[in-house]
Order: structure tokens, then C-alpha cells, then sequence
């Protein structure tokens, strides 16, 4: 009981002092507009995003009963957006849980053992850093067949050597430290050192990585989307704008791109600087600059 | 005895970017080959197709045999005979159809990187020599904003704006077809045209340089030969000029070799948005048309450049930078 209030009171600090970041805060207002559209989004006068319409319909600019209009299938753009922004976060969510998880476990054995495995571990990471990653992501994408779960897939792919580096980086110095020695002094097994000890304590450094994997994955989907890897069965913003490019009409009706690029750069830009936020405040000595 | 330990340095660092070539090549040939149904039938689309015809069809895309077989195949066609496969879709040879676009890449993507380095390392001297101020900040934000943002939005908010509502720039493509232009004028018309998706590109790749050599900038301007030259009383823009930014802009050569992945993924989406007929173009073109031979073509060579890109600033850093060479190369 007492653990969970301090942890309640930890995350109460922490949100404090992420409010008081100013990027931390555009960051933050952001993500909560971004959760109530998630959450309310069926009650928010909406339609199935994919159900055509009548021909008279096509392409109509916004109305009081098509608030943003529609597209060259009479589908309601003000659906289609509001139910992309499930797409973005699922998958800049799913996707940055999976990279992050998979990634701190390779950083974390192969930082530890050291020797032999984190060689061969570090030759094979450095292999996935040195492809290209976004021609990696199309073939991935292309052999795979679209569908959501294979795009977030393939941002785990692409993505985890890079957390695997920076995590194991930071166990290197960690393992060396007075507390893993004295555990490990009392004859702790290599699992308790691992996980009891050692991983408390690249926690912080993985949530600011994890946050900023929402942004790369956020951003490899609309890419993906946008070059036609997409699932076009679900609705993203990429996949609007894929619509939209290849259609060829895009001009013709500005309110059916500008609401997908605006959330694009408005979700991007949120989570750059919520992760921005979380990685000063996580520094040592940034809480006690501000006399927090 | 110096030239003796840069030759080891070039040797190893050669040698292991030769194995990862290698490595690329097999990870290539495997990814190809877990594409879950079967290629060829999916090509034809009709499930009535002879078996004769099918069989013909799977020697000429290297399926034919056991996994093995066809990998040394593979190896022998491509070190052999350079021979990339053949693409379904366009009735050609990979290498042909890939080759075919490579200048076009080339001279979108140098013309852009060398604008943006030249235009991004000025405004990052400019900001790092004024930081703090409200220009510093108004660059900052805005180069950041731009560089989060991904280029092929940049692209349709620009085509929007510049070709089809102002009309001052052609929709997409490389020339005026059927204009028949030959010499100057068709040059001119090529300038016209590639003007948006180079400037997008710019505009997106700027971003980079300005936040590196401004960081670059800052820590050169603490330096003590920068005080003592201001000591001295020299002039503050030949400060600027010949104290500063010469000594700052090691880091951004540096990013440029690394960053050639980044250029790459910029100029798949710019080719794709503006219709310019590269390889990007040809990236988009294959996944709309499922031509696995040419992606998988076209993956490879990326992949190698992005490998020779990085094996050329490690090279020339080792050359520069005697301290490189010691210590195993680590």
C-alpha cells in the first residue's frame, strides 16, 4: 500500500515537473487532446470512416452535415481524421512498446555478460544501424503484405538496434557500480543483477527513449501509408493522403489533406517534444537546478 | 610507420565494411524469399497458367531448386555478371531499369545537399555566433519544426501552394512532355522543374545542419584562441570567418557521410511527390506494381552506398585524424 502511494506520488512529481517544462507542456496538451478524440471519438458525430457514399456526395467541401467534407468515394473526411488518430496511436504506441521492450532486453544481456555475446550481439546491431532505414521498412512492408500489425512489426525491426545501444550503453556503467557489486558480493544470481538490479535503473532512460519511438513510429506509418504499404481497409492519415495523392484531386479539395497533415505535424511535433521534455527532466541535477 | 598504421586502419575498416556488403547480400537474398505465397503465381494472377510456363518463369527469377542452389546462383549471377535479376513489370534486366534512373537521383539529391550544407552551415554560424537572441530562437524552432516533420508533407503542402494554386512550377515529372526542347530550353526546363522538390528537400535536410554546426559554433566561441582573438581587437566577422567557422565546420562534414541513409529516405519521398522520374520514383513505382526483382534491386544499392558513404568518412577521418589509426580501430 504504501509502495503504490509513493509511487502515486512519484508520478505526481513527475508530472509536475513535466508541466513546468514549457515543451513538456505544449507536449502534454497535445496528448490529452489527442486521448479524448482517441476515447470519445464514436460519440463525436462520426460515421464509419470507410462507408462510400451517394455520387452527388463526392467530393463536397465541409458542411454542417460533412464538417471537414468529403473525399472521391463520398467518405466523411471529419470521420476519417478522427479515427486515424486510433491508427497513430496504436501503432505509435504498440510500436514503441514492442522496439522499446525488445530492445532494452537485447542492450541489457548484452551490456551485462559483456565478451563474447555482446560482440556478436553489438556486430549484428550495428548491421541493422548501417541499412538504410527507410528502404529497409518498404522491403519489410512489401514482403510482408500490408496490414497494421506488419507495419508495427517492421518499425520493431527497423527501430530496435538503436535502443539496444544506447540501453546497453548505460548498463557498461551501471554494472560497474558499488550497489550491483555488493548484491552480486552476497551471491545474487545473474538474473537478479539483471532484472532487480540493474533494470530499476535504466527505467527512466527506456520511458525517454519509448517516447521518442512514438514519434519515429508515428512517422513510419504515415510514410509507409503514404507510399501505398498501408492497409487500406483501416484508416490513417497516410492512407488519406495516399488517397488523396493518388487520386490525383488533391487539389481540388484542400479539406480533405489539410486535416490529416495538420494531425501529422501536430502528433509529431507533440510527442518530439514531449520526449525532449522527458529526457531533460530525467538528467541528473535538472530537478535540483530548479530547486524542484 | 604512419603510412604503415593507416594502411592497417584502411585494411581493417575495408575489409569489414566488405563482409557487411556480404552479409547485405545474403540478408537480401533471404528476405526475398519468406514473401509469404508464391511470387510467380501472384505475377500472373491467372491460377489456369501451364506448369511448363510457370517452370520457365521460376528459372528466369532464380527460384528454381533447392534454397542453396538458387543462393549460389544468386552469388554467381550478381559477382559474375552484375546481374541484379529481372524485373517482371518492365520487361528489363533489375540493373537496366535501375541504372536508367541513377543520374536523375544524382543530380536531385547533390544539388539539394550541397544547397541546403551551404545555406544550413551559414544559419547555424549565424545562430550559434547570435545565440539567445530572437533570431536564434526563430531559426531554431523553425528548422526543428521542419526537420521533425516528414518530407513528403513538406512536399504536398509546397505542390499545393506552388503548383496548383499559384501555378508558378510545373505539377511533377522532370521535362514538359511531348515540348520537344532541345539544348538550352531543355535544360531551362528542367531547372523549372526540379525546382519544388529540391527546395523541399532543402528545406526539410537544412534543418540538420543548422542545429549541428550552431551546437559546433557554441563550443568552438568558448574556445581561448577566440578570446584572445577578440583580445587583439580583430575584426568580429573575420572572427566569424576564419577563427570560428573554420574550426566549426568539422562536425557537419562528418554527418554528411553519416546522414547519406537520411538522404536517402528524403529523396524517396520527394521523387514519389513530385513525380521526378529517380530511383525514389522507381521505389514507389515497384511497391504499386509488387516488382520484387527491382526492390529488391534497389534495396541492395542503397544499402551499399550507405555503407561506402560511411566507409569514406571513416577513411578520411583516419587520414585527418592520426589518433584513429591507434588502438585496433575500435
Amino acid at each position: 500500500m504504501s509502495g503504490l502511494l509513493k509511487r502515486l506520488q512519484g508520478l505526481r512529481k513527475f508530472l509536475k515537473l513535466l508541466l513546468t517544462h514549457s515543451m513538456g507542456r505544449a507536449g502534454v496538451v497535445i496528448f490529452v487532446i489527442l486521448g479524448i478524440v482517441v476515447i470519445f471519438g464514436p460519440y463525436m458525430r462520426t460515421v464509419d470512416p470507410m462507408r462510400t457514399g451517394v455520387l452527388e456526395n463526392i467530393l463536397q467541401p465541409p458542411s454542417s452535415q460533412f464538417w471537414f467534407g468529403t473525399d472521391h468515394l463520398a467518405r466523411d473526411v471529419w470521420s476519417q481524421t478522427i479515427y486515424g488518430a486510433r491508427i497513430a496511436l496504436l501503432v505509435g504506441f504498440v510500436a514503441a512498446a514492442v522496439t522499446t521492450a525488445f530492445g532494452t532486453m537485447v542492450g541489457l544481456v548484452s551490456g551485462y555478460f559483456g565478451g563474447k555475446i555482446d560482440e556478436v550481439i553489438m556486430r549484428i546491431v550495428d548491421f541493422f544501424m548501417m541499412l538504410p532505414y527507410l528502404p529497409l521498412m518498404i522491403v519489410f512492408a512489401a514482403v510482408l503484405g500490408p496490414s497494421i500489425w506488419n507495419i508495427i512489426l517492421v518499425i520493431g525491426i527497423t527501430y530496435w538496434p538503436f535502443t539496444a545501444r544506447v540501453i546497453r550503453s548505460q548498463v557498461l556503467s551501471l554494472k560497474e557500480r558499488a550497489f550491483v557489486e555488493a548484491s552480486r558480493s552476497v551471491g545474487a544470481s545473474d538474473n537478479l543483477l539483471m532484472f532487480g538490479e540493474i533494470m530499476p535503473n535504466v527505467v527512466p532512460l527506456m520511458f525517454a527513449e519509448a517516447v521518442l519511438m512514438v514519434t519515429n513510429a508515428i512517422y513510419a506509418e504515415a510514410v509507409l501509408a503514404f507510399l501505398g504499404l498501408g492497409d487500406v481497409s483501416t484508416m490513417s492519415w497516410g492512407i488519406m493522403l495516399h488517397f488523396a495523392y493518388e487520386s490525383g484531386l488533391m487539389s481540388m479539395a484542400p479539406w480533405w489533406v489539410i486535416p490529416p497533415i495538420a494531425c501529422i505535424c501536430a502528433t509529431i511535433l507533440g510527442f518530439t517534444f514531449l520526449g525532449t521534455a522527458v529526457s531533460d527532466i530525467m538528467k541528473p541535477g535538472y530537478r535540483e537546478a530548479r530547486g524542484l | 610507420m604512419a603510412l604503415k598504421g593507416f594502411a592497417g586502419f584502411a585494411i581493417r575498416k575495408v575489409s569489414a565494411a566488405a563482409i557487411t556488403v556480404f552479409a547485405i547480400i545474403c540478408f537480401n537474398f533471404v528476405l526475398f524469399r519468406v514473401i509469404p505465397g508464391d511470387p510467380v503465381r501472384l505475377m500472373f494472377g491467372d491460377p489456369r497458367v501451364s506448369a511448363h510456363k510457370l517452370q520457365e518463369m521460376y528459372e528466369k527469377f532464380g527460384l528454381a531448386g533447392s534454397l542453396w542452389d538458387q543462393f549460389v546462383a544468386y552469388l554467381r549471377q550478381l559477382f559474375l555478371h552484375g546481374d541484379l535479376g529481372y524485373s517482371f513489370a518492365r520487361r528489363a534486366p533489375v540493373l537496366e531499369v535501375i541504372a536508367d534512373k541513377i543520374p536523375q537521383t544524382l543530380m536531385l539529391i547533390l544539388t539539394a545537399l550541397v544547397i541546403a550544407l551551404v545555406v544550413g552551415t551559414l544559419l547555424g554560424a549565424i545562430t550559434g555566433w547570435k545565440t539567445g537572441t530572437r533570431l536564434d530562437s526563430t531559426i531554431i524552432s523553425v528548422s526543428l519544426t521542419l526537420y521533425s516533420i516528414p518530407i513528403f508533407i513538406i512536399g504536398i503542402v509546397v505542390l499545393l501552394i506552388f503548383a496548383f494554386y499559384l501555378g508558378i512550377f510545373p505539377l511533377g515529372g522532370m521535362e514538359t512532355i511531348g515540348a520537344g526542347l532541345t539544348g538550352w530550353a531543355y535544360w531551362k526546363d528542367v531547372l523549372w522543374h526540379m525546382f519544388l522538390p529540391t527546395c523541399a528537400i532543402i528545406i526539410w535536410y537544412a534543418g540538420e545542419y543548422i542545429i549541428v554546426t550552431r551546437n559546433s559554433m557554441q563550443e568552438v566561441l568558448d574556445q581561448d584562441y577566440i578570446i584572445s582573438a577578440r583580445a587583439k581587437g580583430v575584426k568580429e566577422s573575420t572572427i566569424l570567418l576564419r577563427h570560428a567557422l573554420r574550426n566549426a565546420i568539422l562536425p557537419v562534414v562528418t554527418i554528411t557521410g553519416i546522414n547519406v541513409a537520411f538522404a536517402i529516405s528524403g529523396v524517396i519521398e520527394a521523387e514519389t511527390v513530385f513525380a521526378w522520374p529517380g530511383m525514389g520514383r522507381l521505389v514507389y513505382a515497384s511497391v504499386m506494381g509488387r516488382d520484387y526483382p527491382v526492390l529488391q534491386g534497389l534495396f541492395l544499392i542503397f544499402a551499399v552506398i550507405v555503407v561506402v558513404a560511411n566507409l569514406a568518412v571513416d577513411l578520411i577521418y583516419g587520414k585527418i585524424d592520426p589518433r584513429v589509426t591507434v588502438g585496433g580501430g575500435q
